[in-house]
C-alpha cells in the first residue's frame, strides 16, 4: 500500500517537475519578446513611424532612423531566395528521384554537411577568398558587359551587396534542399506509380504528381529558408561591406539589420543608441517570428496530411 | 501517337534531367571549393603551438588559440548544464504526457524558437545579464547558448523517445513500477543512444554559433581568471582575426576554422555512428 501511494505522488510530482520544464520553451519566448520591447521602448516612443521610413544613423546627435538596414536585409534575403530555390527543389529532386539510392544518399549528406559549417567559416571564406574573386573577375566582367543597367554600375569593392547575396544563396541551399527531401520523399510511391503507368516520362511524372503534391511542404521549405536569410549574422557582416546606403547598384557596399547590431551593440556609447539597436532587434525578432510561423504552419499542415493520407 | 510529340517530350525529359544533376554539382561546388582552402590555409598553422598558446600579437610569429578553444569547452559545458536537463525532460512530458493542447503550443513553440536569428538571443542576455552585472561574463555567453540549445534539445530527444516501443512502457507499469520511474529506467535508458545523439548535434550547432557571443562573453585575448570576466571562444576569434588587415592573423583564422569544422564533424560523425549501431 505505501509503495503504490509513493509512486503516485512520484508520479504526480514528476508530472509537474517535467510540465515546468517543457513550458520553459514558452517561457523564453515570452521573456525574450518582453525583453526586446522594453529594451526598445525608448527608440520606439522617440522616433515612431520616421524610425522605419527615415535613414539618418547618427550616434552622435542622436537621430536614428532604420530604412537601409531595411533595404539591405531585404533585398539581399530574397535575391538570394530567388537564386537558391530552384537550385535547392532541382537538387532535391535529384536526391529523390533522379540518383540510384547510393548516389543520392551521399550526395543528401554531403548537403547535410554543408547546412552544418558555422556562419562564421562562411564568412571567413567569403572575406578572405571569394570577395578579392569578385572584385578581380566578376565585378569588373559585370561592369564592363552590363554596366548600363543600374544594377551593375560603380566601381568594384569586392564587399557589396553581389557578395552578401552570393554567400547567403550557398548558406540557404543546404537548409532548404533538407527539408524539399524530406517533403518529396513522403509522397506516396502510388501517386508517382499512376504517373508512370499512364505513360509519363520521369519529368512529367514529377511535373504531374510530385510536385503538385508536395508545393505546400515546398513553399514551407522556401519560407524558412527566407528566415534563415534574414537573421543571418556573421556571413553577411564580414562581406556586404557595411555602408547604410541604399543603391539600386549590387557592387556597392550595404549593410543588414543584424550586421548593424553585430558591429554597434557591444560599443553603445548613449542609452538611446542602444535602444535604437534593439528597436532594429526588435523588427528583426518580429519578422522572422511571423516567417517562422507561416512556414512551420505550412510544413505541419503537410506533415498532418501525411500520416492521414499514407497509413 | 504523334511521333514529333513524343519526341519533344522526350527532350523534355533529358533537358530536366541535366538541370537537376547541374543544380546539384552547382549546389556541391562551393562545398569541396570551401573545404579546400580551409584545409590549404589551415593545415601549416596548425601544430602544438595552436592548442597551447594564446595569440601572439601582430607581427610576432606562431601563437595559437587555446584561450579560445578552453573558453568554447567550458561556455559550452556550461550551456550543456543547463540546456540538457531541461530539453530532455521537457521532451519526457511531451512524449508521456504530451497530448493536450499545451503540448502542441510548446512542440510548435520550439520549432519557431530554433528559427529566430542567434544575434537575438545574445541581445536578450545582454538586456538580462550584462547590464545587471555590469559587465560582459562567460556567463552571460553561456546563458545565450543555452537558451539556443533548449527547443533543439528538445525536439531531437523528443523524435528519439517516440521511437520506444510502447509495450516496453506497458511490461515496466504492469510490474507496478511507477510512471515515473518507468519513464527514467525504461524508456530513457532504451532511447539513450539516442538521446546522446541528439545532444552531440546539439553542441556541434552550438560550438560554431557566434554572433550570441559578440556581446555577451565579448571575446578576450587573454586568458580569463573568472567567469564574470570576458572570456574568449574559437568563433568569435575567427571572426576577429578575419576581419583583421593582418596576414598571420588570418593564418591562425584559417587554423581555427579547421580546427572548429573538424571538431564539428567529429561529434556529427560521433553522433551518426551512434545512431547507426543501435539499428544494426
Amino acid at each position: 500500500m505505501r509503495n503504490s501511494a509513493q509512486g503516485i505522488k512520484g508520479d504526480t510530482l514528476f508530472q509537474w517537475f517535467t510540465l515546468l520544464l517543457a513550458c520553459s520553451i514558452i517561457v523564453i519566448m515570452l521573456i525574450m519578446t518582453a525583453e526586446m520591447v522594453k529594451e526598445s521602448l525608448p527608440a520606439i516612443t522617440r522616433f515612431g513611424w520616421k524610425f522605419i521610413t527615415g535613414s539618418t544613423w547618427d550616434a552622435v546627435k542622436e537621430e536614428f532612423a532604420s530604412l537601409p538596414y531595411l533595404y539591405g536585409s531585404i533585398v539581399s534575403s530574397i535575391l538570394a531566395i530567388l537564386l537558391a530555390t530552384p537550385l535547392s527543389i532541382g537538387t532535391a529532386l535529384f536526391i529523390t528521384e533522379l540518383a540510384p539510392r547510393k548516389l543520392g544518399a551521399v550526395t543528401a549528406s554531403l548537403v547535410e554537411l554543408l547546412a552544418a559549417i558555422p556562419s562564421v567559416i562562411y564568412g571567413l571564406w567569403g572575406i578572405l577568398v571569394m570577395t578579392p574573386w569578385l572584385q578581380s573577375t566578376v565585378q569588373p566582367f559585370l561592369i564592363k558587359r552590363l554596366g548600363f543597367l543600374p544594377f551593375f554600375q560603380g566601381a568594384p569593392y569586392g564587399v557589396s551587396m553581389l557578395a552578401a547575396v552570393f554567400i547567403l544563396m550557398i548558406m540557404i541551399v543546404p537548409i532548404i534542399t533538407s527539408i524539399t527531401k524530406e517533403v518529396l520523399m513522403a509522397v506516396p510511391t502510388s501517386q508517382k506509380e499512376a504517373a508512370i503507368a499512364l505513360g509519363a516520362t520521369r519529368w512529367e511524372m514529377i511535373r504531374m504528381s510530385v510536385l503538385p503534391y508536395g508545393r505546400s511542404g515546398i513553399l514551407g521549405a522556401v519560407i524558412l529558408g527566407l528566415g534563415r536569410a534574414i537573421g543571418e549574422t556573421m556571413a553577411v557582416t564580414m562581406v556586404i561591406g557595411n555602408t547604410p546606403k541604399i543603391s539600386l547598384s549590387l557592387l556597392s557596399p550595404a549593410y543588414t539589420m543584424p550586421s548593424v547590431i553585430a558591429n554597434e551593440f557591444a560599443e553603445t556609447t548613449t542609452k538611446m543608441h542602444a535602444s535604437a539597436l534593439m528597436e532594429i532587434g526588435l523588427i528583426l525578432l518580429f519578422v522572422t517570428l511571423v516567417i517562422n510561423f507561416l512556414a512551420r504552419m505550412l510544413l505541419w499542415s503537410v506533415t498532418r496530411k501525411w500520416k492521414g493520407g499514407v497509413a | 501517337m504523334n511521333l514529333r510529340s513524343i519526341a519533344l517530350r522526350r527532350v523534355a525529359n533529358g533537358a530536366a534531367t541535366l538541370l537537376m544533376g547541374a543544380a546539384t554539382l552547382l549546389v556541391l561546388l562551393p562545398l569541396i571549393i570551401i573545404f579546400y582552402h580551409i584545409i590549404k590555409m589551415g593545415i601549416s598553422s596548425i601544430n602544438p603551438d595552436f592548442f597551447t598558446q594564446i595569440p601572439r600579437p601582430t607581427g610576432e610569429e606562431g601563437g595559437g588559440m587555446a584561450n579560445g578553444i578552453a573558453g568554447s569547452a567550458i561556455m559550452i559545458g556550461m550551456a550543456s548544464l543547463v540546456g540538457l536537463p531541461i530539453g530532455v525532460f521537457g521532451a519526457v512530458y511531451l512524449t508521456e504526457y504530451g497530448t493536450g493542447k499545451l503540448s502542441t503550443t510548446i512542440r510548435f513553440c520550439a520549432d519557431v524558437l530554433s528559427g529566430i536569428p542567434s544575434i537575438i538571443t545574445g541581445m536578450v542576455a545582454y538586456g538580462m545579464l550584462v547590464v545587471p552585472m555590469k559587465g560582459f561574463s562567460a556567463l552571460a555567453g553561456s546563458f545565450a547558448l543555452s537558451l539556443i540549445m533548449i527547443p533543439i534539445v528538445l525536439r531531437t530527444t523528443e523524435e528519439q523517445l517516440k521511437m520506444v516501443p510502447t509495450t516496453l512502457r506497458e511490461a515496466s507499469l504492469a510490474l507496478g513500477v511507477p510512471l515515473w520511474r518507468t519513464s527514467i529506467k525504461v524508456t530513457l535508458r532504451s532511447a539513450l543512444t539516442g538521446v546522446i545523439t541528439g545532444t552531440l548535434l546539439a553542441i556541434a550547432r552550438v560550438a560554431g554559433e557566434t554572433a550570441p557571443l559578440l556581446f555577451t562573453a565579448l571575446g578576450n585575448q587573454f586568458w580569463s581568471k573568472k567567469l564574470t570576466e570576458p572570456m574568449a571562444a574559437l568563433p568569435l576569434q575567427i571572426f576577429n582575426f578575419a576581419i583583421s588587415p593582418y596576414e598571420d592573423w588570418h593564418r591562425l583564422a584559417w587554423a581555427g576554422a579547421l580546427v572548429l569544422v573538424v571538431l564539428m564533424f567529429g561529434l556529427s560523425l560521433a553522433a551518426r555512428w551512434l545512431g547507426r549501431s543501435k539499428h544494426s
